[in-house]
């Protein structure tokens, strides 16, 4: 078999430069790329798929039939992103969960930025995520977002944009270090010519967020799952063991005398801090929804009194809610009084009558996503509908227009990605996890999710969306 | 550890350890009833049910007991409680549950097990092969077995699945020679005797250890006192017994007492019993109590360790 094809592209592609020519970043890979043959690439992509379906890296979909287990689609061509552009992706995506940190701290306090007429009050007080609770509640550190996944995008133009920000239960970093360690398997003579940055220590460095959050010396820390029917089940299983820590369920834990503690072997151990994987509305059944049994009844008077840490904190979700999104930019110059290093999407706010009236005029060519909305349910892209579905999309955003945003339908740089008739250009975002304890910092990568088919924009793996192992080449190796 | 850690891993080898026994008992029950002379075939295939307590279940579903159905119904059937099938499910359900607490071959071996038996099943037992399934479930056993052993920290992990498989298998041991003694105290045909007592040798891997210690031909008696008192014999109520007795002391901090008394008791038991006692009791009464014994021992370390409230 010839060489490979490589794909035709319009539009930003992270390999290819207009012309044909290959980015500096991508030559190492090119090269090696070059003289593989495409049945060779077929056998590693099939060992791939069963490596994984033996591990068990699955995901449980919701709506599916009960324990239906699906792999996410693994594309074994790496994302690659050179030194310079990390540099500076990191220091935006610090710089963004400092000052989302700090909003956070200040709307359960004293609510400057409100007072200072830069957010309505509205926003904040009437969103559905803002949990009185928190009301002059000290947090160590002042953290409530530890852990942070700031999704960024590149447009057509290679600029890079923030699309959304994740503070609540941010998932996927499990992929991020699965993926690396499937690369270095199947191709090992790729990471002998090239100095690609580790992101192994990711678990390590979780776990000392964890135990600096504490407001005790060596704290016990356990994560805390709703269980293995949840679709991240795999990945709580997998940081706990990385961390070695306990996988707690609700039922594994009672509070007593003030304390939390879980049920052991060996009797009742109290546990200083919680990694939840549980959203605010079912922690405790007793402060939040009755009907949850995956809490801890009464965690939430203990979280009060301090003598448990919650990451995330709860309330968290009024900081990364896309009503706020649009205040960020903002949020970085009151609290930071610096320049925002990353820039958000341009956004229509439907609440808005004349931003409203934009947006209806212009479905066709918009984005319009449901304020709460995670996990790419519930959104339009335009483009890509029909137009029976643009019209059905009208009448919800008539009826409800303050429950939605809109954005410009921005042609998401595109990455090759291996098909089977040899290689083609896919759209891609980036999820960098961004981890808050003492100091702010992140591992050199993140997760890079594809959209698998061509021309899509969806890269959401719940709706089909795949994933790549994601390089940041460190200096002087390209 | 977490209670309910310890109760899936636990929970984990009791259903690999059944899955296993089923396998054995049925492997024999099948052999036995393919022997076309003088063996009543409606009575080896009875045993199975009779062995695990399901005669009744099965019967509320099944008209007539035939061989075949017998079989699926321990075998592929997701309605029985106690097929092979729902097993390896649970197994796989419990291993899913403590995925962090295992090693990555163990969970791939029962993992792997559970993908390849979905297979199986669209095959079903006869496109499979009876026999072939049979000595199929004892092999992934051996390799989870195996899996566990060869890499497994010995840790509290490793001493809850330890538990869950030696309560099973002096659960089993003891059934399958319960009910093997009374189905060849009623027939009594010395062919046919050696033929019972030689499968029942067979199912549980102990022919080669009655050859190696006894030099006498394949009788109830010295079959019985094999698979209760011998310390060689790894599926031996002894065995089982001293197993437990080793493992529930080595488990950390204080909990557990009355598990570890109530294995203590019955150890020595069988530590210091003889068959001249055992004959004198009564064969199904010994075992019987065994039984009831094991069970205490069940419920109890089911209190104490793995359902703390």
């Amino acid at each position: 078999m010839g060489p490979l094809s490589l794909p035709d592209v319009s539009g930003y592609d992270e390999m290819i430069l207009p012309g044909g020519k290959v980015r500096d970043a991508y030559k190492g890979y090119h090269r090696w790329l070059l003289g593989q043959a495409h049945d060779g690439l077929l056998r590693k992509r099939k060992e791939a798929e069963l490596q994984f379906h033996r591990v068990g890296i699955t995901f449980n979909v919701y709506g599916e039939e009960s324990g239906t287990e699906r792999l996410i689609p693994f594309d074994a061509l790496p994302r690659v992103i050179p030194a310079a552009d990390w540099r500076r992706l990191e220091q935006g995506a610090i710089q963004r969960v400092r000052a989302l940190n700090l909003f956070l701290h200040d709307i359960y306090h004293d609510q400057t930025i409100v007072r200072a007429g830069l957010v309505p009050a509205e926003q904040i007080f009437g969103n559905a995520q803002y949990q009185p609770c928190m009301q002059d509640l000290d947090l160590p550190n002042r953290v409530y977002s530890h852990i942070s996944g700031v999704d960024v995008i590149r447009d057509g133009a290679g600029t890079w944009y923030v699309l959304e920000d994740n503070l609540r239960t941010p998932s996927g970093v499990s992929y991020m270090i699965e993926n690396r360690r499937m690369m270095m398997r199947l191709f090992p003579e790729l990471f002998a010519h090239q100095s690609v940055a580790p992101v192994e220590h990711y678990p390590s460095l979780l776990l000392e967020t964890l135990q600096e959050s504490g407001a005790v010396p060596n704290p016990t820390v356990v994560l805390l799952t709703p269980g293995r029917f949840n679709s991240a089940y795999f990945e709580h299983a997998f940081l706990a063991q990385q961390m070695g820590i306990e996988l707690v369920e609700g039922a594994d834990l009672f509070v007593k005398d003030g304390f939390v503690f879980m049920r052991t072997t060996a009797g009742p151990q109290r546990v200083d801090v919680i990694y939840r994987r549980i959203d605010d509305d079912y922690l405790d059944p007793l402060a939040f929804r009755p009907d949850s049994m995956l809490g801890v009844p009464g965690l939430l008077s203990v979280y009060r009194e301090g003598n448990v840490i919650l990451a995330n904190a709860v309330g968290t979700g009024v900081g990364d809610d896309k009503s706020i999104y649009p205040y960020v930019p903002d949020m970085i110059r009151f609290y930071l009084d610096e320049e925002p290093i990353l820039a958000n999407v341009p956004t229509w706010q439907c609440r808005d009558p004349k931003a409203l009236d934009h947006v209806l005029a212009h479905l066709p060519e918009l984005v319009v996503k449901e304020v709460h909305g995670a996990g790419g349910y519930g959104m339009l892209v335009g483009p890509a509908a029909s137009h029976a579905e643009i019209e059905a999309f009208r009448e919800r955003l008539r009826a409800r227009p303050a429950n939605y945003i809109a954005q410009p339908t921005l042609s998401l740089s595109t990455c090759p990605i291996f098909v089977d008739e040899g290689i083609a250009p896919r759209h891609i975002d980036l999820r960098p996890f961004v981890l808050s304890g003492k100091d702010t910092r992140l591992v050199p990568g993140g997760l890079t999710r594809v959209a698998m088919s061509a021309g899509s924009l969806v890269v959401n793996s719940s709706q089909g969306g795949g994933t790549k192992d994601t390089w940041v080449l460190e200096d002087g190796s390209c | 550890m977490l209670s309910r850690t310890a109760a899936d891993l636990y929970w984990l080898s009791r259903y690999f350890e059944r899955a296993e026994n089923t396998a054995r008992m049925l492997d024999v029950a099948w052999n036995l009833s393919l022997i076309p002379f003088a063996v009543d075939a409606r009575e080896e295939i009875t045993a199975p049910l009779v062995i695990t307590g399901s005669l009744a279940s099965y019967q509320a579903s099944h008209d007539d007991i035939r061989v075949d159905e017998v079989m699926h119904f321990f075998t592929l059937d997701d309605g029985n409680p106690g097929s092979i099938f729902h097993c390896l499910r649970a197994a796989r359900e419990s291993a899913h549950a403590v995925r962090g607490k295992i090693t990555a071959e163990m969970w791939e071996s029962v993992n792997s097990t559970w993908l390849e038996l979905r297979e199986i099943r669209e095959l079903g037992l006869e496109g499979y092969g009876a026999s072939e399934f049979f000595d199929w479930v004892k092999n992934r056993s051996h390799l989870f077995r195996g899996a566990t052993y060869g890499t497994s920290m010995r840790n509290d992990a490793f001493r809850f699945l330890r538990l869950g498989t030696f309560i099973e298998r002096a659960d089993n041991t003891a059934r399958i020679l319960d009910v093997k003694h009374q189905i060849g105290r009623a027939a009594g045909d010395g062919a046919v005797d050696f033929y019972r007592w030689h499968a029942l040798l067979r199912s549980v891997g102990a022919y080669e250890a009655y050859r190696e210690i006894y030099s006498e031909p394949i009788n109830a008696e010295r079959v019985s006192e094999l698979l209760i008192l011998r310390p060689e014999v790894p599926r031996s109520l002894r065995s089982c017994m001293q197993m437990l007795c080793e493992l529930l002391p080595a488990i950390e901090g204080h909990a557990g007492q009355q598990s570890k008394r109530l294995a203590a008791v019955q150890f020595a038991r069988l530590q210091y019993g003889d068959l001249d006692h055992i004959v004198d009791t009564g064969l199904h009464e010994y075992l019987t109590d065994f039984l009831r014994r094991v069970n205490e021992l069940a419920d109890t370390i089911r209190e104490e360790y793995l359902e703390v409230v």
